[in-house]
């Protein structure tokens, strides 16, 4: 026996490459300046991660396809716009409610609570909406589920971008409509100073990676979990699942709470990262995004959404504005009189990694192994075209 | 002993609660379904004292439902038989709205010409729109959805919606980003005739006249030919069909070249009558019709086109009264209801995804 695969048999090997490197991940800020370009790349990543993993819950583990998922984007960044903003002015009497937050924000008209309590609300709020939303989809299978969340994704984007002509309590708006609320307060954790995106981008780093790595291990856990278990019975044979003892409501709902709290906290970071929450960002194109992050990566493969978000987030971030367009391929292409802008068809590109990705590698750039076999299976066996869906 | 007889009595009994839930059911979606004209015509009355307004927004509705009856007619029929909701249908339809439009210049259409000339000219280009559309969709099918047909139900969903997003970009590359006005060949708002007080504009009339022939032709290829025979039989239980000496994968091919004809006509009536093109239009015009043939129930050709008729209407009152940018979250509204109370539709079956 070599000496790698003795060392392959320690019971410590598995965890040998993650943690390389999660501990390189987390020390790389101090080698880059305050203000890194490629920094700043990395925490929208992270951010996207955190929504992958989020969708890949819902998608990957319990199969049921969610195409709505920007709803929970949309209610975790609300959460931040309404609670951390100046945005209900009039509330406590002019002065404004402050709960937790030191420095600058406490001087403020409005709404004012501590980033830390806004995760907590935003968990609260996304997962009783996916409760809400996973409801009308108990009765439904397959195809009709995700166009129900489709249309709940929708009409709560809708809502929001609409939402100043609706007014509650005398002259409270609902949102700001196409206008963007902003700013919104800086992140303030206790007994650290509040962060300054302006200054130094290493706090949100450090922030959104701690953030990632409890989602990550809360999925590690909840995937070897007894729920973890039923959400993938309940993919792999709904009827069989219900027959052997596993609560289908109780289930289901759990999945879209869980996956949906996970959106809302990512939704809740970026909107205070960018400290402004903008509602035409509420689109369905986001969650084909999110969703072309987990395809790619593979369906319930933890560590490949975590690759297929990174890989996805920085081919939108710099890929395709950069190397497409600006770099020597929009260059060839221009030269060639082409008028072609990458950045204009990005959604055409995600389209496309979904086609490729379905028709020749549906399980994705690391596959899980058991959900290789589910998708795989079947295909090319001719003489049982149709078995699969009864 | 007792526990059992109790028990099997409450079983002979419905519960109270089955029954309001059989009840709502049954009747709710068509409640639901009227109170929103009945409403705005009770709001006409008492402000106007006529129905004047609620007359004009239902004339436009149903030509505007026409438009979406052609739509759903192809969700409808892929749905029976590949149970598969083609998520990029909606982009086929606007594909077709292009190739009508880029089809107008170099014939020579344009807003002055001849009625006689014009009439032939939107026939050819109807044509070439329709066999646009068609052909795409049978290519969209082989190259998308027929490898994955043993594959989970979650897989060609997938590709759909894939290819819904290249489609879309194809439009952008193709037109632009932003909507596109389009000479108004027909005028089609100017009023042909009216009566008590509501007005019939001829784009209403065109897109009337033009469904009604396309929906018989559809109706009588399947229900009376021996394509459509074997379509309903593939329908039914693709296996048996197999083994009576049907070709299924034709049969399905034949299912999208249908389905896509009917858009790409349905897209150049909607160019006629909206008198803009828009890469973005094929995706509302999908979800729309999407919910136009769940409401008449899927797999149902004569549901979807009372389904298309009835969402036209309700499109129509929420862009006149509630404001346009509201529709979206109306239709899908409704869209969620009927999925919850009623997902077999209004004449349709239940099915095995909405048990």
């Amino acid at each position: 026996m070599s000496t790698i695969q003795e060392l392959r048999t320690k019971p410590w090997a598995a965890y040998l490459l993650p943690g390389v490197v999660i501990i390189a991940a987390a020390l790389f800020p101090l080698f880059r300046p305050p203000l890194d370009g490629f920094m700043d790349d990395c925490i929208l990543a992270l951010a996207y991660v955190m929504m992958a993993l989020g969708l890949n819950l819902v998608v990957g583990f319990a199969g049921l396809l969610d195409l709505g998922y920007v709803a929970f984007y949309a209610l975790g960044a609300m959460a931040v716009g309404w609670w951390a903003s100046d945005f209900f002015t009039g509330a406590g009497g002019e002065k404004g409610i402050h709960i937790g937050v030191t420095g600058f924000a406490k001087t403020l008209p409005g709404i004012h609570v501590n980033f830390l309590l806004l995760v907590v609300g935003a968990i609260i709020v996304c997962a009783v909406a996916g409760a809400i939303i996973g409801l009308p989809t108990l009765r439904l299978r397959g195809d009709y589920i995700a166009i129900v969340t489709l249309a709940f994704g929708e009409i709560i984007g809708r809502i929001f971008a609409n939402g100043d002509e609706i007014t509650f309590f005398g002259d409270y708006k609902l949102s700001n409509g196409r206008q963007s609320i902003s700013p919104i307060d800086s992140i303030d954790v206790p007994a650290l100073a509040p962060f300054d995106s302006a200054l130094n981008l290493r706090p949100y780093y450090w922030t959104i990676f701690a953030m990632v790595l409890v989602v990550l291990f809360v999925n590690f856990r909840l995937r070897d979990s007894k729920l973890g278990r039923a959400w993938i019975a309940l993919r792999e044979d709904e009827v069989a699942a219900a027959s052997m003892g596993v609560p289908l409501v109780k289930t289901k709902l759990l999945a879209y709470a869980t996956g949906g709290a996970f959106g809302g906290i990512s939704g809740a970071f970026l909107g205070a990262y960018f400290s402004s929450v903008n509602a035409n960002q509420f689109q369905f194109g986001f969650s084909i995004f999110i969703l072309a992050m987990v395809i790619l990566g593979g369906l319930g493969s933890i560590w490949g959404v975590v690759l297929g978000a990174v890989a996805l987030s920085f081919v939108n971030i710099r890929l395709i504005p950069d190397v497409l367009d600006q770099g020597f391929v929009g260059d060839a292409l221009r030269d060639a009189g082409l008028k072609f802008s990458f950045t204009e068809i990005s959604f055409g590109v995600f389209g496309f990694i979904l086609v490729i990705m379905m028709v020749l590698r549906p399980e994705g750039l690391l596959p899980e192994r058991r959900r290789k076999m589910e998708l795989t299976e079947g295909i090319g066996e001719t003489e049982s075209v149709f078995e699969a869906r009864v | 002993m007792e526990a059992a007889g109790i028990s099997a009595d409450a079983a002979l009994k419905p519960r109270t609660s089955e029954v309001v839930a059989e009840f709502i059911s049954r009747y709710g979606l068509i409640a639901i379904l009227i109170a929103f004209p009945a409403y705005y015509g009770i709001q006409d009355l008492i402000n106007d004292g006529n129905l004047n307004r609620i007359g004009n927004n239902l004339v436009d509705g149903l030509s505007n439902g026409a438009i979406w009856a052609l739509v759903a007619l192809g969700y409808t029929l892929v749905y029976g038989i590949i149970e598969l909701i083609n998520f990029a249908h909606g982009e086929i339809f606007m594909i077709g709205a292009f190739s009508a439009f880029a089809l107008w210049e170099p014939l020579g259409i344009t807003a002055d010409t001849g009625t006689a000339a014009l009439i032939l000219g939107l026939l050819v280009t109807m044509v070439a729109a329709m066999l646009v559309s068609g052909s795409l969709n049978v290519m969209i099918e082989r190259v998308g959805y027929r490898p994955l047909r043993g594959a989970p139900k979650l897989a060609p969903l997938i590709t759909a919606v894939g290819f819904s997003f290249i489609l879309q970009n194809v439009g952008i590359l193709w037109l632009g980003a932003s909507q596109r006005a389009v000479p108004d060949l027909i005028h089609s708002q100017r009023e042909l005739f009216g009566f008590f007080g509501v007005s019939v504009s001829r784009g209403d009339v065109l897109a009337f006249v033009a469904m009604i022939p396309l929906v018989l032709l559809l109706t009588s290829f399947v229900g009376q030919s021996r394509l459509g025979k074997a379509m309903r039989a593939t329908a039914q239980d693709p296996e048996a069909a197999k083994l009576m000496g049907i070709n299924v994968d034709t049969t399905i091919s034949l299912t999208f070249l249908l389905g896509g004809l009917l858009a790409g006509a349905a897209g150049l009536i909607n160019t006629l009558y909206q008198t803009n093109v828009w890469f973005f239009q094929g995706f509302t015009a999908g979800l729309i019709a999407f919910t136009a043939a769940v409401m008449g129930g899927i797999g149902n050709l004569r549901g979807a086109v009372l389904g298309g008729l009835i969402i036209g209407c309700i499109q129509q009152i929420s862009d006149n009264r509630i404001g346009n940018e509201w529709t979206p979250a109306v239709i899908f509204a409704y869209l969620v209801l009927i999925m919850t109370f009623r997902p077999q539709g209004l004449i349709g079956e239940e099915t095995r995804e909405a048990g």
